[in-house]
């Protein structure tokens, strides 16, 4: 039986929230970036938050997520406090990792949040390990791997899909199609654009989802998550979707018009959700705009919580280069 | 080992300052040796290469012994191999395997010697020359075996004898004495210079000049003993196996009290021929070591005239003993200011009790009186010492 | 009461005993598991494997296609979430293709997770030439995966330490790299009954001697103390020091080793340039300069692609001639 989605007034609610809070949430980090309190690089989601948000919403505590450098989506949707994640960017002690990882090594042991990686591709036999880890140990849980569609050309996907459907691992692999491998567009990448069909490939069962369709995308999640509970199989998500910014903040943008951009923006899972809820009266104006400043209140707090946070000492600097113990 | 006193009969090794292959000069420090008036440093008034070292440190040798060898200037020993020592020897080196010869070029010396660290951390620790060394490590270096082999001495750290033994002074200085009284016939004569002239030309000089420029009366007093020496040169010499030997220079021994009790009166060679402020600086200097025990040999034994001036503190008049083998001694007494007769007026007017014990055996009250006469003149006229 | 003999000494080939610590670790702890090419049902590329499969069953000693990015990122992710895998790869030739795993993953998870997570990780590789494989077959890269903060890196050069270097090596919280030299596999020897286990992190010396310090580490090992043999004839008595732990490297031995005997000849058989010698030597240079009375000395493989002919392989390995030649020079300088 599909699970149905309960589109209850509560839901909702949240599912615009949770979206709302990475937009605004992105935003903060441009204005922090800019200010030069965050460096190095900055991958941002705007466009994507359906995404995460909807697959989350599918997950429970027990599973395990890995992630992207593009990560911010995932682990405010996951439920990671902001407060640690601008802590993180802004290289504090109070961040989700001391400030070694930054922006796009975020990891969190509570939400199994396992990163966060900066190498394409780098983060797949990862989500094996943890998948193959959970099942040896009797832990019903599900590993999502999040991955863009640059990933799928590195030798570590088809590692990966292969040796996940051979040894039958719980894992659900969440494609962000966002039709552009930094500059490279899937087009000139791919030899088959089809997502779901090079996963068929290792006879991995998958569907491919509006990722701009937050309902969407969590009905196919929870859909995928079921499948794979039942079938003890791995499952493959493709999500299409757009980013609305650059690459990263050093991009300018040269492969795509800004005609492209601003043609998806007005297609995008906000502007598209909201509109969605207040025509069909299920959400009024005055609480949209209650709820941006709850968030804003929200994020404010997360950035002096980070601001206020101290500097790892300099002397530290080689702890858990090797670790004294496994924490338990 | 030098007599390095009167009544010096032996003296004891305490430090070598060459090596065996050492270049030396005349003039160098080449060892010290500790006498009854305290360590005295040994000169060496040829130059050339340390060839043979021939007593060890703590050994007390008589007056006489030779101390060492020096080879003439410009010959270098074909190969440096080191001279067994009669006493002392270092460590047993390591027993090492069968050691092959470096190849028979002349030892390095101008170009950079190959040595290795443990090596030439061992040579420092032993106070050892390397450019003397053959290496027989890898490209010729010297390494660790050929230092140790090398050793001979075990060489304590350069340590300057500090402070003086007193009660042997005392003895020596008795020795000394009695010898002179018991030797030389003395004969006194005195006068009284009026120092006027001389300490006002004195006050003017040192005013014009910063306080470590400034000269002390003393020096005025020695420059004119010094120069009036050329006027009466049958007191600056020896007596010596019964005739008088002139000194080759006027070499003023300048007497110097030390704290607790002590006397020295070490040289300051050609005091004639020094202009003010560098006898200044030399009676300076010679205090500073005489106290500090760190005279030279010839210091000791090359003064041709003794000079002896009480100072501030002393008596009026000095009577004093001549240190044989000298022939005569000056003595100045304390600056007093007494009545005096100028032209017609009495006025006070600071004046010296100049004396002077003679040989007479040498010379006699007359030319003894024309030396204190010349000395009375020159100090009129301060500014041609 | 009847008087207790000593246990007789078992006799093993190093394969052997690689063997019988793996039999050891699944024994003993139900999280250990085995990934690897050819482990299971081929017994293993070097037969250290034969038989794991039938005694402890598919879900433990797993068989893997060819894909050594994934499976070492397999290890990674299992060892974050609580299991103890032993990661096979077949040869270090191989380990290339799993490089990012292994630098990018696991030495760095713990470090940037600010400690969250442990990788208990253990990998195994055959390592080094000699066996006529060419080029790509016969590289020796332990000093490269000793450049690698965050890593143990183990080089068991005899029976014992193969016996039980991995026991050890299992219980460090920290992803360790265990390298057996191909050339080791059939070498014979005994095994002390009385030792039931090692330490992972001192070098130790295995032929005391004064005259020169012999440093160097894995497949080289028995070459080396063939030169010491060889030394002693000539009355030159040489020091041999087993490195066994090239990550951290035991300096206090090293250093003890040439501090007494004042020369040191290293032997490596990574290409010289940028080698673990290049390391050790600069590490004695550092802290053992006034100690020593003649220059430092290696012997490594020379830098060239490995080529098959025998003769031209045998010239580019270290051998104990080479070894014997570098140390008289030393002592006895011509």
């Amino acid at each position: 039986m599909t699970p149905k989605v309960h589109l209850d007034h509560n839901h909702l609610r949240h599912l615009l929230k949770a979206m709302i809070r990475i937009r605004r949430f992105e935003a903060k980090c441009v204005e922090l970036y800019q200010a030069q309190k965050i460096l190095g690089f900055l991958h941002l989601y705007d466009g994507e938050e359906a995404v995460s948000v909807g697959v989350m919403e599918a997950l429970g505590p027990q599973d395990a997520v890995i992630a992207t450098y593009r990560e911010h989506g995932q682990a405010l949707a996951r439920g990671v406090d902001p407060g640690c994640l601008v802590g993180e960017m802004l290289g504090k002690l109070n961040g989700c990792c001391r400030g070694r990882g930054g922006s796009m090594h975020f990891f969190h042991r509570q939400h199994r949040f396992y990163g966060g990686n900066a190498i394409v591709g780098g983060g797949l036999p990862l989500a094996l390990g943890v998948a193959l880890g959970d099942k040896m140990q009797g832990r019903k849980a599900v590993t999502a791997c999040f991955f863009g569609d640059g990933a799928a050309d590195e030798g570590e996907f088809h590692e990966t899909l292969n040796l996940a459907k051979l040894w039958r691992l719980p894992i659900l692999f969440v494609c962000e199609n966002n039709l552009y491998a930094m500059g490279m567009a899937v087009e000139r990448a791919e030899a088959d654009t089809d997502f779901v069909h090079k996963a068929s490939g290792y006879k991995i069962e998958g569907e491919r989802v509006d990722g701009m369709d937050v309902v969407a995308v969590e009905s196919a999640a929870r859909k995928a998550i079921e499948r794979i509970r039942a079938s003890s199989d791995p499952y493959f998500l493709e999500c299409r979707t757009y980013r609305f910014r650059a690459h990263s903040m050093f991009d300018a943008q040269l492969y795509r018009s800004k005609e492209e951009v601003e043609a998806w923006r007005k297609k995008g899972p906000i502007g598209r959700f909201q509109t969605w809820l207040e025509e069909n009266h299920l959400i009024k104006r005055e609480e949209v705009l209650e709820m941006e400043k709850a968030i804003d209140a929200e994020i404010a707090q997360a950035v002096a919580f980070a601001e206020a946070g101290p500097l790892e000492p300099i002397s530290d600097v080689e702890r858990f280069v090797t670790m004294e113990e496994v924490p338990a | 080992m030098p007599a390095l006193g009167a009544d010096m009969e032996a003296g004891t090794l305490v430090q070598w300052c060459v090596k065996l292959g050492d270049r030396v000069k005349s003039g160098d420090v080449i060892a010290v040796v500790e006498t009854q008036k305290g360590a005295i440093e040994v000169e060496v008034f040829v130059d050339g290469v340390v060839s043979n070292i021939l007593v060890p440190v703590g050994e007390r040798v008589p007056v006489g012994t030779v101390l060492a060898r020096i080879d003439g200037a410009g010959e270098m020993p074909a190969a440096a191999e080191p001279v067994a020592v009669a006493t002392r020897t270092p460590t047993p080196p390591r027993a090492a395997p069968e050691v092959r010869r470096a190849k028979p070029e002349a030892a390095p010396q101008a170009s950079r010697q190959k040595v290795t660290p443990v090596a030439r951390r061992r040579a420092a620790e032993l106070h050892l020359d390397l450019t003397v060394l053959k290496g027989s490590g890898v490209e010729g270096s010297i390494r660790l075996a050929d230092v140790e082999a090398a050793a001979l001495i075990q060489t304590p750290p350069p340590t300057v004898k500090k402070g003086l033994d007193l009660a042997e002074m005392r003895k020596a200085i008795a020795a000394a004495m009695s010898r002179s009284k018991r030797e030389i016939p003395h004969y006194y004569l005195s006068d009284t210079v009026d120092l006027h002239a001389a300490l006002a030309w004195l006050e003017h000089f040192n005013a014009e000049r910063p306080p470590i420029e400034r000269i002390l009366p003393a020096v005025l007093f020695l420059k004119a003993a010094a120069l009036a020496l050329h006027e009466q040169p049958k007191l600056n010499g020896f007596y010596e196996n019964g005739a008088f030997v002139p000194g080759d220079g006027v070499h003023v021994g300048w007497a110097i009290a030390l704290r607790g009790g002590g006397l020295i009166a070490p040289a300051i060679r050609e005091a004639d021929k020094k202009p003010l402020a560098e006898l200044m600086a030399a009676m300076r200097d010679l205090v500073e070591r005489s106290r500090r025990g760190g005279l030279r040999g010839s210091e000791l034994t090359s003064p041709t005239v003794t000079v002896t001036n009480v100072g501030d503190r002393g008596a009026e008049t000095v009577t004093g003993v001549i240190y044989p083998p000298q022939v005569a001694l000056v003595g100045f007494g304390r600056v007093v200011v007494r009545p005096w007769v100028v032209e017609d007026r009495i006025e006070g007017r600071p004046v010296v009790s100049l004396s002077l014990a003679a040989d007479h055996r040498v010379t006699d009250g007359h030319l003894g009186g024309l030396y204190l006469a010349a000395i009375a003149r020159l100090l009129q006229e301060p500014e041609k010492l | 009461m009847a008087s207790q003999e000593p246990p007789s000494p078992l006799r093993m080939t190093y394969r052997e005993a690689c063997k019988q610590a793996l039999r050891q670790a699944l024994a003993a702890d139900p999280r250990v598991f085995l990934m690897g090419e050819d482990i299971g049902g081929y017994g293993g590329c070097y037969a250290v494997t034969k038989g794991l499969l039938e005694e402890f069953g598919g879900e433990r000693i797993r068989d893997t296609p060819l894909s050594e990015s994934a499976f070492v990122g397999a290890g990674i992710g299992a060892a974050m979430v609580g299991m103890r895998p032993i990661v096979e790869i077949m040869t270090v030739n191989f380990s290339l293709l799993a490089l990012d795993q292994i630098l990018n993953n696991a030495v760095t998870i713990p470090y940037m997770s600010g400690g969250q997570f442990a990788v208990p990780l253990v990998i195994r590789m055959a390592t080094g030439g000699g066996r006529r494989v060419a080029a790509q077959h016969s590289h020796s890269l332990e000093g490269w995966y000793a450049h690698i903060p965050g890593l143990r890196i183990l080089t068991p050069a005899t029976i014992e330490d193969a016996r039980f270097m991995l026991i050890e090596a299992l219980k460090d919280p920290n992803p360790t790299i265990i390298f057996e030299h191909v050339m080791l596999y059939n070498m014979e020897g005994e095994l002390d009954p009385a030792v039931a286990s090692v330490d992972i992190s001192a070098a130790r010396v295995r032929r005391a001697g004064a005259d020169v310090s012999l440093v160097t580490y894995g497949g080289s090992l028995f070459k080396t103390l063939g030169a010491a043999e060889q030394l002693s004839k000539e009355g030159i008595d040489a020091e041999v020091v087993d490195l066994r732990v090239l990550r951290p490297l035991d300096a206090r031995t090293i250093l003890a080793s040439v501090t007494k005997t004042r020369r040191c000849v290293i032997v490596d058989e990574g290409w010289r340039s940028g080698s673990l010698s290049a390391e050790i030597g600069m590490r004695i240079a550092e802290e053992a300069f006034f100690e020593l009375d003649a220059p430092l000395r290696r012997v490594c493989g020379r830098e060239v692609p490995m080529p098959y002919a025998a003769h031209l392989e045998d010239a580019c390995l270290p051998q104990a001639e080479s070894i014997v030649l570098a140390a008289r020079e030393l002592v006895r300088p011509s």
